[in-house]
């Protein structure tokens, strides 16, 4: 097997706050090989997006971050802001949340994407323009020549997205992450986007790291899949084989409390009580053990490891993993 | 099934309301002629997507907004004929719960306080009756009242929030309550407590609910029957399993197919949805969704599409409607 394209070792990040340290990732290691999709799965707080920026290296000035980012043979930390900046945008690339955000408001569509493109690609103003109308095309803007004259706010949400993607698309990168990528769209527009990107991505054989809140959008499209609760990721397996069988309670009641469309109306949702711990104050145990109702003794005094049992690859961090916590002690 | 034969008179009423927008010298169509029944102690779903026109649907009902035209008839009484005083009694009756739960409660007051408004202005002058009152809708909430009356809203989380703004909605003993994407900025681990929360005060308390929501799970988790809206239309109405289950409009049957599964076996459908909605300033002649439709033909564009039922309960706006 050859070297991933992308190694997070043990990376920790914590930001100063004014009750004391947050530990936003609490070491965390994940690999991706080329090609392939991570989704990384959590809920708000969980350091999800925290991770995603110390892979690019855009953490807050204050934030402490310890380990290792390997991108292609290279260790991110320590690369010096010259290096990051040819990196970022050309092989490493983004697409976040907030279309709106992310675009630059007095900026025209052309301005920016062919900034982008000439920055880091050797081209001329006309050959940048006219890969510009390419990207455009690609990712189903309609009279992609127009658009680029326009500003963001004459696009719509979706058209918005898109045109980020097509920025993010524009050097070829070999790893796209994308951060919510459709959280702020609606459903309908929300199935094109999460479409365009998985088709670029083969297209491209281009590696991508989806974060997102929602287990259905990585369930279609991930090759692999880590959960990450508290800071740490807490199971991680190929896609197939964690929806098969979730041995990380907190994996099973994320998906037991979404409400399904073949649930009967009326059905009492299985809501999983209490809330995640406060990230400042220290934790002995495992981390989702008050909220866990197969929690015991154990569970509130040791940190369990994020290890495989059975497979190899399907990682999970309990010591009473479910489908497996019969006959042990339970 | 069976209530449907004996239906007994609709706690509301709404009648061809018409809401519009001034925008400049143009006019946003947000709401063009909608028209629904809520019964007494049942759940209506409102979904669609962003800018269809829900949210001001849900305003335009409590009189928040003023209609252009049309009736709201509240227990008999229509609302849109009501001013000053007399809508101000009425409005006791009725309540509003909104997306932001930490955005909707001032941040410099105590959440004992913010509880009690509602009695305040409805003219509860006894202090302790208030107190009373406060102290049992937190406890009905989930919320221990000498822990958190004396508290600000900073101090809690989003859905805790939730619960005080639920609390405040039900502190004056309303019939009827519009949630307006309730747990739509919450996580989904707390969604779940929120949504069983509002099954239990709505059993607890026999509130009647509008509950709009984006989110087709959510809305069928919660409804009796679902409305499903777009671009200031209504497309379908029904009750909730049969629509989803059967849904008659190509747009209900879009937007139930753009749902993510979270189930890998389940193949994500490929490009079900093409185009976007068009803009509610210049909405598309005849049926707004033609532009997007793959049923569409010459009669969409002609015809403005009515609500007609194409199974028992189930009415279909649509001249194509799946059988």
């Amino acid at each position: 097997m050859s070297a991933p394209l992308l190694s997070i070792e043990h990376v920790a990040v914590e930001l100063p706050t004014p009750r004391g340290n947050l530990r936003a990732v609490d070491h965390v290691d994940l690999s991706l090989a080329a090609g392939r999709t991570l989704g990384i799965v959590g809920e708000s707080g969980c350091g999800k997006t925290m991770l995603s920026r110390a892979v690019l290296q855009l953490l807050p000035k204050k934030a402490k971050l310890t380990g290792r980012v390997i991108f292609d043979g290279e260790d991110l930390v320590r690369l010096d802001a010259e290096r990051l900046r040819r990196l970022r945008g050309r092989d490493l690339a983004v697409v976040f949340q907030d279309p709106m955000t992310s675009l630059n408001p007095v900026l025209t569509i052309g301005t920016q994407l062919m900034e982008t493109i000439q920055e880091h690609l050797e081209l001329d103003a006309a050959a940048a323009r006219k890969r510009s109308i390419e990207l455009l095309a690609a990712v189903g803007i309609p009279a992609p020549e127009q658009r680029l004259a326009q500003y963001p706010h004459q696009c719509s949400g979706g058209m918005r997205q898109r045109i980020a993607i097509a920025i993010a698309l524009s050097c070829e990168p070999k790893l796209l992450i994308a951060d919510e990528p459709t959280t702020a769209l609606d459903v309908t527009i929300q199935a094109q986007i999460l479409d365009l990107l998985a088709r670029e991505q083969r297209r491209r054989h281009m590696a991508m790291i989806i974060i997102t809140h929602d287990l259905g959008v990585v369930a279609g499209r991930a090759d692999e899949v880590a959960v990450m609760y508290a800071g740490r990721v807490v199971e991680r397996a190929p896609t197939s084989a964690l929806f098969k069988r979730m041995h990380m309670p907190y994996t099973e009641a994320l998906l037991a409390a979404i409400p399904k469309l073949d649930t009967a109306p009326h059905t009492l949702l299985p809501a999983i009580s209490g809330r995640p711990p406060d990230p400042t104050r220290p934790l002995r145990g495992c981390s989702f053990a008050p909220r866990c109702r197969y929690a015991a003794g154990r569970c509130h005094e040791a940190k369990p490891e994020l290890k495989g049992a059975e497979m190899p690859e399907h990682l999970y961090a309990c010591f009473y993993p479910i489908r497996m916590a019969e006959g042990i002690g339970a | 099934m069976m209530q449907l034969a004996v239906r007994p008179e609709p706690l509301l009423n709404v009648d061809n309301l018409v809401v519009e927008y001034g925008l400049g010298n143009k006019t946003v169509h947000a709401v063009s002629g909608v028209s629904f029944e809520v019964a007494r102690g049942e759940t209506l779903g409102l979904v669609g997507e962003s800018g269809c026109g829900k949210s001001t649907l849900g305003r335009a009902v409590l009189q928040l907004r003023r209609a252009r035209s049309g009736r709201v008839m509240f227990d008999g009484q229509d609302l849109t004929a009501m001013e000053g005083e007399a809508l101000r009694k009425m409005r006791r009756r009725v309540q509003l719960i909104f997306q932001d739960p930490i955005a909707s409660l001032n941040p410099r007051r105590r959440i004992g306080d913010i509880v009690a408004e509602p009695l305040i202005i409805a003219g509860v002058k006894d202090a302790a009756e208030r107190k009373r009152r406060v102290h049992e809708v937190l406890v009905a909430v989930g919320l221990d009242p000498d822990i958190v009356a004396g508290r600000l809203p900073h101090e809690f989380s989003g859905g805790q929030c939730q619960r005080i703004c639920i609390a405040r909605s039900l502190v004056l003993n309303p019939e009827f309550i519009v949630c307006d994407e309730p747990v739509s900025a919450l996580d989904v681990s707390i969604r779940a407590q929120i949504l069983n929360l509002l099954e239990e005060m709505k059993a607890r308390f026999g509130l009647t609910l509008l509950f709009i929501a984006h989110d087709l799970a959510v809305v069928k988790a919660v409804s009796d029957r679902v409305a499903v809206m777009y671009l200031g239309r209504l497309c379908e109405v029904g009750p909730s399993e049969q629509l989803f289950a059967r849904p008659a409009h190509p747009y209900t049957d879009l937007l139930l197919r753009a749902i993510p599964v979270p189930d890998p076996d389940v193949r994500p459908a490929e490009s079900v949805a093409t185009g976007e909605p068009p803009s509610p300033i210049a909405p598309p002649s005849g049926c707004r969704f033609r532009t997007r439709c793959p049923r569409a033909d010459q009669q969409c564009s002609a015809q403005i599409p009515e609500l007609r039922e194409v199974a028992i309960g189930q009415f279909a706006a649509c001249h194509h409607p799946r059988a």
